[in-house]
């Protein structure tokens, strides 16, 4: 009201608008204003909506919105046998879709009673691996070009794209690749495969050295990411928060580490942490974790035994095609388990691993039918998009953007 | 971590939570090394309290919340919630079998906040209602939507007219 008082300085005007029920006087400062961002919108990275709450430029409240990717991935696995839900597992976290497919089996595995031989499991870390850069170079490149570095983009998609080679010549297809199977992986990486993976790890690093120089010589960029969306580490774990969002909070948590999983625990790498927990460490932590995967990528191109890439469980396992056409047994076992499924016992299991975005975890229940009874998807860009309302209360409306941005939400994961 | 450690660990837990609620367990199991415990209903906020205060347990995070529907059975529904504990490096399952009338069940919001956003997705799923959570609402379904896709008796194809569809061209 003392607003108005000074602008209606005229007694005789102010007292008329008073009066007159028909005027309603409406200060533009003095309001505050409700949008809507998304969900089409470049910056939400992919269909995530938001309902913000702007007291000028400053956001006061903030609501986000989910479910325009929901497919109802939970109620088709219900409908469907074991095996063939790992394609739909593509479809969670599009950008790593291998660590999707690798955390599935592993979970069925593990309520099976499957063991899967050893050169399989070198050949589910290598790919992970790999799914993991090339999903950070996605999260590093599109964060920049959500602040406004074009040129970043650029760049890490060009290193993706060698690693997308890699899987069109290994699964067959670069994005949908369904890799896995119950009890091993579909097909051997060939030498030539090899040879490409060996040649990114050493690619890489100085193309990351490259990137560092173009964005962290930049003043602009630094000062729009310093200090903004600051996570503590107490809300961080009080939300749920998983996987590089946590970390960059200070908390020494990694499902690699903590419970180790595939032979993770014969691996040499270290954990990055950083303790500020804003969107520049959020920025940082990825590059970091991306020499950390080099690092064990070129351990396991070391290593990596000779053998089998599926296990020798006819019950339980698909044959190899060639077998299906040449012998009787095979046949019939190829039959039963596409048809009947592998028939796991009765139980339920929770199984999570370190996927790029966070903890992928699967949560099978099983009534020794052919279908799983239920199968609930722990996903890590749900559990990191609640943080949201937390970060982006009080900050600026173009901080929004950056805040997105360095959580590194991919919708078909959270919307499932 | 080593086996023996995994096993005192696990040990640990049963006692502390036997000690205390021992009336109000109903079953422990241990299947595939996951250690799960179905407590009453009237006892989860108390037991989450207990879990997440107590200095040797510490389970601060709470990684899930979901339901099954067990279709035909006395007790319908089964609520599942997922904690962890850092300090422990274990992952601990809790289990709350609930009747189908009505289907409710106290919030852990209170004790985990994280819960706020499982609770809303297990709501729109399963229409489970979490009594005193802040806000109950629908979490991938439009508001309008009447039913609760994950129910066993909602088919897989959908139901015909549940969602509104544009006007035909007059």
């Amino acid at each position: 009201m003392d607003r108005i008082k000074q602008i209606y300085n005229d007694e005789k005007l102010l007292k008329r608008l008073h009066e007159d029920k028909d005027i309603t006087i409406e200060d533009v400062l003095e309001n505050e204003m409700v949008i809507n961002m998304g969900p089409q919108h470049p910056a939400t990275h992919g269909v995530l909506r938001l309902v913000l709450r702007l007291d000028g430029e400053t956001v006061t409240a903030i609501v986000p919105e989910l479910g325009y990717l929901h497919r109802g991935y939970e109620k088709m696995a219900e409908n469907m046998s074991y095996v063939e839900f790992i394609p739909h597992t593509d479809r969670l976290d599009y950008l790593a879709t291998l660590c999707n497919n690798v955390g599935y089996v592993l979970a069925v595995e593990k309520l099976a009673g499957i063991e899967v031989p050893n050169r399989a499991q070198y050949l589910r870390m290598i790919i992970s691996e790999l799914s993991r850069i090339a999903s950070h170079m996605v999260a590093i490149g599109t964060f920049a070009m959500d602040v406004g570095a074009v040129t970043m983009v650029m760049w890490t998609f060009r290193e993706r794209e060698k690693i997308q080679d890699i899987f069109d010549r290994v699964c067959g297809a670069r994005f949908t690749t369904s890799y896995t199977r119950i009890g091993g992986v579909a097909s051997d990486f060939d030498d030539e495969a090899l040879r490409m993976t060996k040649k990114i790890v050493y690619d890489l690093e100085s193309a990351l050295v490259e990137m560092d120089k173009l964005m962290l010589g930049n003043k602009i960029f630094i000062d729009r990411l310093e200090g903004i969306g600051i996570l503590p580490l107490k809300d961080a774990i009080e939300l749920g928060i998983t996987g590089p969002n946590l970390r960059a909070s200070g908390v020494d948590y990694d499902v690699r580490r903590a419970k180790p999983y595939l032979f993770y625990d014969q691996m040499d790498f270290n954990v990055p942490i950083y303790s500020e927990g804003d969107c520049l460490a959020r920025y940082f932590i990825r590059g970091d974790e991306v020499r950390e995967s080099v690092k064990i990528l070129k351990q396991l191109l070391d290593k990596i035994p000779q053998g089998e890439i599926r296990a020798n469980d006819p019950k339980k396992v698909l044959p190899n095609k060639t077998e299906i056409y040449s012998k009787m047994e095979k046949l019939i076992h190829d039959f039963m388990i596409i048809n009947f499924g592998i028939n796991p016992p009765v139980g339920d299991v929770f199984h999570s691993v370190e996927n790029p975005k966070g903890e992928l975890g699967f949560y099978i229940v099983s009534n020794g039918s052919g279908n799983p009874w239920k199968v609930k998807i722990h996903s890590p860009s749900f559990c990191n998009l609640q943080a949201i309302p937390l970060l982006c209360k009080g900050a600026m409306i173009s901080d929004v953007v950056a805040i997105i941005g360095s959580l590194d939400p991919v919708m078909g994961e959270a919307d499932k | 971590m080593p086996k023996s450690d995994f096993m005192e660990i696990k040990e640990l837990i049963t006692k502390k939570i036997k000690d205390r609620f021992n009336q109000a367990v109903e079953e422990i199991s241990d299947f595939r090394n996951d250690l799960c415990f179905t407590i009453q209903k009237d006892k989860i906020v108390e037991l989450a309290k207990y879990l997440k205060e107590d200095p040797e347990l510490e389970f601060l995070m709470c990684k899930d919340v979901t339901v099954i529907d067990w279709a035909a059975r006395k007790n319908r529904f089964t609520t599942v919630y997922h904690v962890y504990s850092f300090k422990l490096n274990f992952n601990l399952r809790l289990k709350v079998n609930i009747d189908v009338d009505p289907p409710a069940v106290e919030t852990i919001t209170s004790v985990w906040k994280s819960a706020d956003w499982y609770e809303r997705e297990t709501f729109d799923m399963y229409g489970i209602k979490f009594l005193n959570h802040p806000d109950l609402r629908r979490m991938y379904m439009p508001e309008g939507f009447e039913h609760y896709p994950l129910r066993k008796d909602f088919p897989v194809i959908g139901i015909p007219g549940s969602l509104p569809l544009p006007n035909k061209a007059e």
